[in-house]
């Protein structure tokens, strides 16, 4: 019988602890997926964040290290300047990246260090129960924004990968989504390309992933896909903001 | 090796590597600068690597990392710097991996002052960070004490898979004088099993992490860490008695003031008074045994450059025996060998 689908040996058999619905798991295989599909399984060290995905570590079926909030771009650093030939990545949300990791993740990119972020967006922190991140988006409700985020008081949400496309040092940025079959696809081909551009020494490599989180959000996984597209989508714009030129 | 005329925190740097450490990460604050500089000019020449850091948070995250790959590494600051590390000396020890961080230490608190200042006695044995962990810290009082104790350090580190502290105060930084680099005492080092370097398809992943959410599990390693502090206590603390012999006043001093104290010391006993000194090198595990070694004494005069730090320790150690004086100088004033003589006849004075 033809084998239709497989779990990547990327991950481990850890069955995950993420609620009914939330996109990490998907993001989770995508990224195990492509290290074995590039042969680097075993030469990868990976860093977990601080959040839902804290326990990333027990998932990647590779030597994993376990951050304090927002440090996982500074430990990255830390092991890939000292590891040049491994494969390196940060597995980060957008309380941990895009609030209390924002100076880490903007000078390693700014260094131009030779390792590869995964930024998952879900426009809210999760783990710690639904308060308001810097990509909630405005009128969005957050327990620390019970009447939606007002940008009198709380500011726009910040657009991390239009943000980091500014710095020479971030040579790949890319926005992708996995609230559809079609975006998982272009997903995985983004992630795959920011690991090839690691391989390959040119610089700093993030893909942003828009994700949902029903828990949080209060409404069912389904609607919560539907939510992303309609919601996150239209202020949050796929595409790729940076790559590097072939042959360069 | 013939001795060579260096400056403190070069002298430190040049330790490091001497000790196997090719990284470095750190951030400019006074008075350490010249080891990160240092660092940054002979790092690259044996192809290692050096990164200034865009803040000590982020140096000493990088040296987190760093020191799960199992490769010797180094991260250097001064008082305020270092209070921001805390957060990652509180990881490192919970994750058990070995570093070695250096404190020039300068006046507080706040943004304090960059004159000599011995004020981070409680940061650096009580610990800044979250949670139930220790690390050695060696206060050396000479820059040969400062390179033996640094190359050792990362020995010492490796040993007992935690960070470990080297603090002097800016004075250690900032002055001259000849050393030589001298191989350490060899010791039994475990082999770094559980570094992250890739599995190579050929065991299971190590994974380096100070969370565990079950209460029990996390019960365990506090024991097991406490375990291993006890075994630091008993293998690792080291003092020096200078003239404790039959000193009827004993002082208790470290760092550069132990050296002002001994100049004391020689005028106090020019002029028949009884004087000693018992000097704590590693201020955690303090030398609580040195208190018992005291035969003569009638009375303990600690001085510091603080308004009182390692008296506590002091207190504890003595256990009530002897009455207990202090006189300190603070804010970078350092204390002259006549005023603590002076202090020192007020308390025999007292005594007799």
């Amino acid at each position: 019988m033809a084998e239709i689908f497989n779990k990547t040996e990327g991950l481990t058999d850890k069955q995950f602890h993420y609620c009914p619905g939330c996109t990490h798991g998907i993001i989770h295989r995508l990224v195990g997926e492509v290290l074995v599909e590039l042969g680097v399984l075993g030469k990868t060290v990976g860093v977990a964040p601080v959040g839902c995905s804290v326990l990333a570590y027990d998932y990647f079926n590779c030597d994993m290290h376990e951050a304090a909030h927002g440090r996982a771009p500074a430990v990255a650093t830390g092991i890939k300047r000292i590891l040049p030939e491994n494969v390196v990545f940060t597995y980060q949300g957008d309380g941990d990246l895009a609030s209390i990791g924002t100076a880490e993740i903007i000078h390693a990119a700014h260094r131009g260090e030779k390792f590869t972020t995964i930024f998952v967006n879900n426009a809210i922190y999760g783990m710690t129960g639904g308060q308001m991140a810097p990509t909630t988006l405005i009128g969005q409700k957050a327990t620390t924004a019970p009447y939606g985020r007002q940008q009198a008081t709380a500011g726009m949400p910040l657009r991390m990968s239009e943000m980091l496309a500014t710095i020479d040092g971030a040579v790949f940025v890319e926005r992708v989504s996995v609230h559809n079959v079609a975006a998982i696809r272009k997903a995985k081909k983004a992630i795959k390309k920011a690991f090839e551009v690691q391989i390959e020494g040119k610089g700093f490599g993030i893909v942003e992933v828009l994700s949902t989180c029903p828990t949080n959000w209060g409404i069912s996984p389904v609607d919560s896909l539907k939510w992303l597209e309609e919601n996150m989508i239209p202020y949050y714009p796929l595409g790729n903001f940076r790559t590097p030129e072939e042959g360069k | 090796m013939a001795k060579v005329l260096m400056k403190g925190n070069e002298a430190i740097g040049a330790a490091a590597i001497k000790a196997g450490c090719k990284y470095f990460f750190g951030y400019p604050i006074t008075p350490q600068n010249e080891l990160p500089e240092f660092m940054s000019r002979e790092l690259p020449k044996i192809g290692g690597a050096f990164v200034q850091a865009e803040s000590e948070v982020a140096a000493i995250n990088m040296i987190y990392g760093g020191a799960g790959t199992g490769a010797r590494v180094m991260t250097s600051s001064s008082s305020p710097g270092i209070a921001l590390k805390q957060e990652g000396i509180s990881y490192i020890a919970g994750a058990e991996l070995p570093c070695v961080i250096v404190n020039i230490s300068r006046g507080g608190p706040g943004l304090g002052g960059i004159q000599p200042s011995q004020a981070d006695y409680f940061m650096s044995t009580r610990g800044g960070g979250n949670g139930d962990y220790r690390h050695l810290c060696y206060a050396p009082a000479t820059l040969q004490e400062a390179v033996d104790l640094t190359i050792e350090a990362f020995d010492v580190a490796d040993q007992y898979r935690t960070p470990v502290i080297v603090i002097g105060d800016g004075m250690i930084g900032q002055m001259m004088e000849p050393v030589e680099f001298n191989e350490p005492t060899k010791r039994n080092l475990p082999e770094k099993t559980w570094a992250t370097t890739g599995t190579e398809g050929k065991r299971k992943p190590n994974i380096i992490n100070s969370l565990a959410l079950d209460p029990a599990e996390l019960e365990k390693h506090n024991i097991k860490l406490d375990n291993k502090y006890k075994e630091i206590e008993a293998n690792e603390t080291r003092y020096e008695m200078y003239k404790t012999e039959d000193a009827e006043i004993v002082f208790v001093a470290y760092g550069t003031t132990s050296r002002i104290v001994k100049n004391t010391i020689e005028a106090l006993r020019a002029e028949g008074i009884k004087a000693g000194l018992i000097r704590p090198i590693t201020l955690w595990p303090f030398p609580n045994k040195a208190f018992t070694e005291i035969p003569a004494a009638k009375a303990l005069l600690t001085v510091e450059m603080s308004m009182g730090q390692m008296i506590d320790d002091v207190k504890i150690a003595n256990e009530g025996r002897l009455p207990i004086h202090f006189y300190g100088r603070s804010g970078g004033m350092i204390p002259s060998p006549e005023e603590i003589g002076n202090k020192a006849k007020e308390v025999l004075g007292g005594v007799k």
